[in-house]
């Protein structure tokens, strides 16, 4: 049994005798000579990442004005950094957007202005006190100015993450990019073979204090990262390390248009093979890695699965869903996460870089749970009006204006023998057919493809639906399509006045 | 080769392109076209060959013509080789190279614009002039 200590491993490094592999290296290695002899001759594995990664932002020093101020609110560029600390630190955060650019600039900006030596413009307010007696500040500085800038990211380096498509006919725009409708595209994140966390899942080398590559500089890992969720493979890390030290190739503001910002981090992390177990795991490959595709187009917080695939599938380009053939798009950087791993390798081979041990092990197990919510979620079914005309479909369109007139409902559901929902007439339907003189039947009239509610979805999402489509009012219906009810934007309206009379 | 046309409200209403076709013989492919009442916006792939006799019948006709040389242009300072832009791409423009490097075959662009909607890093332009 090979049993080589991080000592071992550094006095290699120190007298130039290691052996450094990348994790996309080890795996052949591990096939040929078996994990007990990869663990012999390898001495470091070495990973990379380079991804948007929205949990990033760095604390800033400014040191104190003259006279001094306690800044209470504080914007970089016009992107608001948190000021709840002491009188000049903050944090800009990745994903605060602008206040007068919005999604086009972003902390991530910020961030990336500040690396690349760009001047940036302070704002920042107080009410004044006794000590901090300055109400207004206005300057300009660069990173060179700043006392400190530190990298702090609370939840970096998924150890893979879901892929993304869009069942609906509509197309959306996530934090997963941008999804074409009828399921046109497919889109994932992570760097498989290369992932950190995929080559070291049992958290034996990768915990508190662990140096690695942060964004073309030396940082550690500070502790698990939010949302850590080791049992179901999507554990995280929290990282830090200094900005002022930081390469611009590897620290890259984005926004994901109708999203908003992001920063692409880039890390490596160094695995040392000190046992034939840790030479197992880093012979992981990217067809052992699994995910899933889950469908973008349920605005819910459990997303239905399209299909499982392995990043081999999903770096292929193209996936089967349903016997259709899918483009994929990466939205992290395979070729930059590669360079990561290039470059940490030179560092260690070079000696100027040597890993470390953990000081403390990051749990393995950790469960991360949903929200608590204390306030019951209303459904479509809570508010809606169940006093509801429909109007019967191959009638004309003189009965549904007749009805119209007859019920005051403005929007009448055209239902079949089976009482389920066909399409829906309006006022403005008829007057339309009226002006354009086609008296003719129901059915050439009415709107056959109908935005509707369904009663057991949350009424956000209902609201969403009517705002993104411009229209007052839907039909709901049951999961029969037999319509149970309407509802209207004034259903929300009054909704909203409720919740804050409260 | 492809070519933009852009055609004026007092002439987007006529049959600019049936009549050149009649007119040249030539097959024409509309690849993309965006008509509204402020005049229209006219992706056409026409053969190499007849090029010159093509244009000069749309130029005829008042057509403003632009050859798609450079139909999309990718910043590579920008461009960190994430290839988001590939799966949005609807005439199969982008692809990876053997190293993981974002490739275009701008050849086959018809300027729809979704790749630079879906760059996270503003580093690809669609360009119309």
């Amino acid at each position: 049994m090979t049993e080589k200590t991080i000592e071992d491993i550094n006095t290699r490094i120190a007298d130039g005798s290691v052996h450094v592999v990348t994790a996309e290296e080890m795996p052949d290695i591990v096939s040929q000579l078996g994990p007990e002899q990869a663990a012999k001759e390898v001495d470091i594995v070495t990973t990379g990442t380079f991804g948007a990664m929205c949990s990033s932002g760095v604390w800033m020093n400014f040191g104190h004005s003259d006279p001094p101020i306690k800044m209470q609110r504080l914007w970089l560029n016009d992107v608001e950094a948190y000021t709840g600390v002491a009188a000049v630190d903050a944090y800009i955060g990745a994903a605060q957007l602008s206040s007068s650019r919005g999604m086009d600039y972003g902390g991530a900006h910020v961030i990336e202005d500040l690396v690349s030596g760009k001047s940036i413009d302070i704002h920042a307010i107080s009410q004044g006190t006794d000590c901090y007696p300055r109400k207004l500040l206005d300057t300009t500085l660069t990173i060179e100015d700043l006392n400190q800038a530190i990298m702090m990211n609370p939840r970096n380096a998924y150890q893979k993450y879901a892929s993304a498509s869009n069942s609906s006919n509509r197309l959306l725009h996530t934090y997963m990019g941008t999804l074409l409708p009828n399921c046109g595209n497919i889109t994932y994140s992570g760097s498989g073979v290369l992932s950190p966390l995929s080559n070291d899942p049992e958290y034996r080398t990768i915990g508190f204090g662990t140096r690695i590559f942060l964004c073309g500089t030396q940082g550690y890992v500070t502790g698990e990262g939010t949302q850590h969720d080791p049992n179901d493979q999507f554990g995280t890390l929290m990282v830090q390390g200094d900005l002022k030290k930081m390469d611009k190739k590897y620290i890259r503001a984005a926004t994901f248009n109708g999203y908003g910002t992001s920063l692409y981090v880039g890390i490596g992390i160094p695995i040392p093979i000190l046992n034939s177990d840790l030479a197992k795991a880093t012979a992981v490959t990217d067809a052992n890695i699994t995910t899933s595709i889950l469908d973008y187009s349920v605005p819910q917080r459990d997303k239905p699965v399209l299909r499982n695939v392995t990043y081999e599938e999903l770096k292929s380009g193209m996936i089967d869903i349903n016997g259709h053939e899918i483009l994929t798009s990466p939205l992290s950087s395979f070729h930059d996460a590669r360079s990561i791993a290039t470059e940490l390798k030179e560092w260690v081979k070079q000696g100027k870089f040597y890993p470390t041990l953990p000081v403390e092990r990051i749990s393995s197990t950790r469960v991360c749970k949903p929200m608590k919510q204390i306030k019951e979620q209303l459904m479509v079914v809570d508010v809606m009006a169940t006093r509801i005309t429909t109007i019967r479909q191959g009638l004309c369109i003189e009965d549904a204006a007749k009805i119209i007139m007859e019920s005051s409902f403005s929007h009448l559901p055209v239902v079949s023998e089976e009482d389920k929902l066909v399409g829906i007439i309006t006022a403005w339907d008829i007057a339309k057919a009226v002006a354009e003189n086609k008296y003719n039947k129901l059915d050439d009239v009415m709107t056959k493809d109908v935005i509707k509610a369904e009663a057991t979805e949350p009424i956000d999402i209902a609201a969403c639906r009517l705002d993104q489509h411009n229209i007052s009012a839907m039909p709901v219906i049951d999961k029969h399509s037999k319509v149970v009810g309407i509802i209207t934007s004034d259903d929300f309206s009054k909704l909203v006045a409720r919740r804050r009379d409260k | 080769m492809k070519i933009l046309l852009y055609a004026t409200p007092d002439i987007i209403a006529r049959p600019l392109i049936a009549e050149t076709v009649l007119e040249t013989g030539a097959l024409l492919n509309v690849d993309r076209a965006d008509i509204k009442p402020s005049g229209g916006e006219i992706v056409i792939d026409v053969p190499q060959n007849r090029y010159n006799e093509v244009t000069a019948a749309l130029i005829k006709r008042g057509a403003n013509i632009i050859p798609l040389e450079h139909p999309v242009i990718k910043d590579d300072e920008e461009c960190i080789n994430c290839g988001a832009c590939i799966s949005v791409c609807p005439t199969g423009v982008i692809s990876f190279d053997d190293e993981w490097c974002v490739v275009m075959d701008v050849s086959k662009c018809v300027q729809c614009g979704m790749c630079m909607t879906m760059c996270p890093h503003g580093a690809l332009k669609v360009v119309k002039e």
